[in-house]
């Protein structure tokens, strides 16, 4: 998922070049406040005319006690965004005041359910909640990590190596999980140290999140590279799948492949495989059935 | 409708600055590198954006450097909201 200021029509209209899975338009900490208007009718008209292709759209609004968060509301559901990401969640209720208004600007387009929520969870009560966030609206499709706010929240500060922010992820993982949605972690700004934020991706993969959130197109390829399986586990994954299929038309339900006992986690594991390698496009989807 | 000095927009590449001041009819004075091929086209647009919005007496410049039409329709809205000091914005 690739930041993008809202307020830089340039930038907007280059982002899905660079072939991101996801952009997210900011509306909220990259534009000031003089500009909160300007910059929510550049991301209406952008949504509404420019061809994102595949690229899911996400904006991230100003929090809905300032003045402009309902404003930005009205003005992205109306231009059509996929998903709204609301900024520093702290409690299940701000979703489903979020939904709330969600619902109303859809009842007037006649389009009720068409757009989802993320939540960006940046403090200590929002890490404590994340389960009650993660379950509060059928819309949510995801929690994000948003790391500066929380280290600040936490009195501590980022470092290399992220300690003060494993709890908050472990925690972020297991909320998503349990509640059946993706979760995303934060964004690693220091474009200078590539070797940290591959080492950053890494863990976070390790950890469990399904992606990464990136502030500039050339952060993209190292977060597809450590995301995308090896050839020699998409094999494993097509086997199993492959033996899985063969035992379920034959009556069976356990078998074993290499002489190791497939289960239903081990299945599981290997439909992920599959899907990242299709979403990597390491692996035609075609190839896959 | 009362229309006060106002602007939106910047010069960076990919945008465009709008200036609104009081006039009489629709005046568009355009700046762009791009005024040959699309100097018609750019002015449509603006002019069209300010009908939508009830403008209908309003001097504008526009500095324009290379935004794409959905960029000048936002430009232009952004600018009137602030020179009318009315947060009206059409779809």
């Amino acid at each position: 998922m690739m930041f993008v200021p809202g307020n830089n029509p340039g930038m907007m209209a280059d982002a899905h070049i660079y072939g991101p899975d996801s952009i997210m338009l900011d509306l909220e900490d990259s534009v000031t406040m003089a500009e909160k208007d300007a910059a929510r009718l550049l991301v209406h008209n952008a949504l509404k005319s420019i061809d994102f292709g595949d690229t899911e759209m996400v904006v991230r609004i100003n929090p809905l006690s300032t003045p402009y968060g309902k404003k930005d509301v009205e003005a992205v559901v109306k231009a059509g965004v996929d998903v709204i990401r609301m900024p520093k969640t702290e409690t299940a209720d701000e979703v489903r005041e979020l939904e709330a208004e969600i619902i109303k600007v859809e009842t007037e387009l006649g389009c009720v359910g068409r757009t989802r929520i993320m939540a960006a969870i940046e403090s200590a009560l929002g890490i404590v909640n994340a389960f009650e966030i993660a379950s509060a609206s059928d819309r949510m499709m995801g929690i994000a990590l948003g790391a500066e706010d929380y280290s600040a929240n936490l009195k501590t500060q980022r470092t290399p190596g992220g300690a003060e922010l494993l709890l908050a992820r472990e925690t972020i993982v297991v909320a998503a999980r349990a509640a059946g949605i993706a979760c995303f972690d934060t964004v690693y700004s220091n474009l200078d140290d590539m070797e940290t934020f591959r080492k950053e991706v890494e863990l976070i993969k390790t950890l469990g999140f399904d992606g990464k959130s990136i502030i500039n197109p050339r952060q993209i390829e190292v977060v597809n590279e450590v995301f995308a399986p090896s050839q020699k586990d998409i094999d494993k994954a097509l086997r199993i799948i492959a033996a899985i299929k063969e035992a379920q038309a034959k009556g069976s339900g356990v078998i074993a492949v290499n002489g190791k006992m497939v289960d239903r986690p081990v299945v599981i594991r290997a439909e992920r495989t599959v899907a990242l390698a299709i979403a990597s496009g390491i692996l035609d989807k075609e190839e896959a059935l | 409708m009362e229309i006060k000095n106002a602007m939106a927009g910047t010069l960076e590449s990919g945008d465009i600055l709008i200036q609104v001041e009081p006039g009489e009819g629709l005046q568009v004075d355009l700046q762009s590198s791009v005024s040959a091929q699309f100097g018609r086209q750019i002015k449509a647009v603006i002019t069209e954006t300010l009908k939508g919005l009830g403008v209908e007496n309003a001097s504008i410049k526009a500095t324009d450097k290379g935004a794409l039409d959905c960029t000048i329709r936002a430009r232009v809205t952004a600018a009137v909201v602030r020179a009318t000091g009315k947060d009206v914005w059409k779809d």
